[in-house]
């Protein structure tokens, strides 16, 4: 009974980092049908943003809540950046995208490794996220437990935010229905560059939390992206309860694979598993109806 | 839609263009390279075969595989077991496995010559199958093919590392005495290999141009443009695409199987992610919906690689991602459609000036009354993917 706790709890949380990085990919993914490979990096530079906030505030808590914010205008800049120079250009070639952003992660890792270096670099963990709580008699680490936690946060505020403001409407009616968004006067180009800081931003956030669980060096962001990726096809585009099932899902998934055979065999049990649910719903768990055939 | 006419100019100019390609592989490389650069040329040979395949699947089929290292690494590790096996000799057991350990059964299946070159051209092919057919089948297409593909690459390899005790883990399996018989250190063996290499990939050059020129390359291209519409006028886009995959999948692996000898290692970071990825940038370079570009692009990122990555590796990985930005976002057609583009207009001058327009890389957007079919259609000439002029949204509404 602990086993199978320990490894829900590493489900959880594995499947709440996936949301993190997963929730940004699919706004931008959903919204704009970009496949943003430099997603990752943004991560990574999130991550990084922690790093030097670190170095810069002595109190490992505070910097920690001051990183936060600061990592999701960082991811943002950096997605808006390159909205505005690269992807806008290619938004009728989704393909392209994903190779144009590839080589951009390739620029921004080797970037990362020429100021940061190769080694990966110590992030300190606040003391009050350092420890375990015992949930129904099986540890959770607390850091783990302020993943879970932050990534709902972030869910449940952009939900609110697609649900109930006016920023919120015109996305979804971006997504929904891009020609009849611009006829009714909405300024389409504007709510795509909105929708990718947010997105990326999200990636920053991300970043951050990794710190806590995982190590920060250059390639941080690589190991992630493909399973975010996945989170996405699986969810469906255009709606964030589809990447939140499907991030706890795979995430708790792949904790029992890893935990019953191996973790290299559970990544390809993994991707079974969503070749076989792709079969059932190519579309993935939810999608916004369209009337394209497609 | 009007079958492909072919005048006999361009027919002529394809011709020449292989047997200049031919000479330069046979004749002029022997004799100008000593043996280490020869080796060297041998690997990027390789390399070229998987680009050729992705040509095939993503420039003319529209499907973008970032999993080729896949079938590369099947095809490359059936190729080594096989060579550890006979280095071994019968009943033998290959050295760096631990003594005690029993032989893999999957070892075994490789260990006759003609099981092992079946094996190399069947398993990446069956895998290409079962993966392309399901997924086609349900209509999961463009972005969501490649990420899975991406991801098939990613678990591959770490599937590979984990299987420390029988395929030699993230070391790979290296050190090969012989291949079929003929000693690997022999120059005069190592030339075969070459020779091997090179007729290969001519032949495969030459099945790609063959299948361009069928009924079915049309088929292809048309559901590259338009799978919808191919499927209303009957035919399954699910077999035309997955027949593409497939035949991509095996280039990679016989490219794989060939890349063991010619390099004496292989190891999972031949195969994962990021090396399935850069198999792509030669393709994209070079002009992924021509007939050379895959090839000519992708022997001069290899070697562009290889000789600044020894020296400058970070400058190297900037050029590595500039060349993806760039190429892709300001020259889609590769650096080949240049070239064809100067060569088309100048052809465009003699006769009507019907297709004309500066910068559409598409003669067949004149086609449609079936007025005059673009002149040199046959070799390189099939408009790109991802056009901007024109294309399809394959989001259909947006």
């Amino acid at each position: 009974m602990d086993a199978v706790l320990s490894q829900l709890y590493a489900g959880i949380s594995l499947g709440s980092v996936l949301l993190l990085i997963a929730l940004g990919l699919s706004l931008t993914f959903g919204q704009m049908g970009v496949i943003n490979m430099a997603h990752g990096e943004f991560i990574m530079a999130g991550a990084y943003t922690a790093f030097v906030v670190q170095q810069i505030f002595s109190d490992v808590g505070l910097s920690l809540l001051v990183s936060l914010p600061l990592a999701f205008v960082v991811g943002g800049l950096l997605g808006v950046l390159l909205e505005v120079t690269l992807i806008s250009r290619l938004y009728h070639r989704p393909l392209d995208t994903l190779l144009v952003t590839w080589g951009v992660s390739l620029i921004l890792q080797q970037v990362a490794r020429d100021i940061f270096g190769a080694p990966a670099v110590d992030v300190r963990a606040p003391s009050w996220l350092q420890g375990n709580v015992e949930i129904l008699g099986a540890p959770f680490t607390t850091s783990r437990i302020f993943i879970v936690v932050l990534s709902l946060v972030c869910v449940t505020a952009l939900g609110l935010v697609l649900r109930y403001t006016p920023l919120g409407r015109r996305i979804r009616a971006v997504v929904q229905a891009r020609g009849l968004a611009e006829t009714s006067g909405i300024a389409t180009r504007t709510t795509d560059r909105i929708t990718f800081f947010i997105g990326s931003g999200l990636a920053g956030v991300a970043g951050v939390a990794l710190t806590l669980i995982g190590s920060t060096q250059p390639y941080m962001g690589t190991t992630y992206i493909v399973d975010a990726f996945l989170v996405v096809v699986v969810g469906g585009i255009g709606q964030i309860k589809g990447a939140v099932i499907a991030a706890f899902a795979l995430g708790t998934l792949q904790a029992f694979f890893a935990y019953s055979q191996s973790v290299s065999t559970a990544k390809v049990l993994l991707l079974v598993v969503v070749i076989v649910f792709l079969q059932v719903r190519p579309q993935g768990l939810f999608s916004v109806r369209t009337r394209s055939l497609a | 839609m009007s079958a492909v006419v072919t005048g006999l100019r361009p027919r002529l100019v394809g011709l020449s263009g292989y047997a200049v390609a031919a000479l330069a592989l046979f004749v002029l490389a022997p004799l100008v390279l000593t043996d280490f650069r020869l080796r060297l040329l041998a690997q990027f040979l390789c390399l070229a075969m998987v680009a050729v395949g992705i040509g095939l699947a993503w420039g003319r089929g529209g499907m973008l595989t970032l999993g080729q290292g896949v079938f590369f690494g099947l095809g490359a590790y059936i190729m080594a077991i096989h060579l550890q096996l006979s280095d071994a000799g019968p009943g033998g057991r290959p050295s760096f496995m631990v003594t005690g350990s029993g032989l893999p059964w999957w070892w075994e299946l490789f260990r006759h010559p003609v099981a092992a070159v079946v094996g190399i051209v069947a398993v990446p092919a069956l895998v290409a199958f079962v993966l392309g057919y399901a997924v086609f089948r349900r209509k999961v297409k463009g972005a969501y093919f490649a990420i899975l593909s991406q991801a098939l690459a990613s678990a591959f390899a770490l599937l590979l590392i984990s299987q420390q005790g029988t395929i030699g883990g993230s070391n790979g399996l290296s050190n090969f005495q012989q291949f079929f018989g003929f000693v690997l250190n022999d120059p005069v063996n190592r030339r075969m290999i070459f020779f091997i290499c090179a007729g290969v990939l001519l032949g495969m050059v030459a099945v790609v141009h063959q299948l361009m020129r069928s009924r079915y390359g049309e088929l292809l291209t048309a559901v590259r443009d338009g799978e919808e519409r191919v499927r209303f006028l009957g035919y399954d886009p699910a077999l035309v695409k997955v027949f593409a995959y497939v035949v991509a999948a095996v280039f990679a692996g016989v490219g794989g199987a060939l890349f063991v000898p010619v390099v004496g290692i292989i190891s999972p970071s031949n195969v994962g992610v990021v090396p399935s990825i850069g198999f792509v940038i030669g393709v994209a370079v070079g002009g992924r919906a021509t007939l050379l570009g895959p090839v000519l692009g992708s022997l001069a990122v290899s070697y562009a690689g290889s000789t600044l990555s020894a020296e400058f590796e970070s400058v190297w990985i900037y050029l590595q991602g500039l060349l993806f930005i760039l190429v892709v976002s300001f020259l889609p057609g590769g650096v080949v459609s240049l070239v064809s583009d100067r060569w088309r207009r100048r052809t465009d001058k003699g006769s009507d000036d019907t297709g004309d327009e500066p910068g559409g890389a598409g003669g067949s957007t004149g086609g449609e009354a079936g007025g005059d079919p673009p002149p040199a259609s046959a070799a390189a000439e099939v408009p790109l993917v991802d056009d901007p002029t024109g294309q399809v949204q394959p989001g259909g509404v947006r």
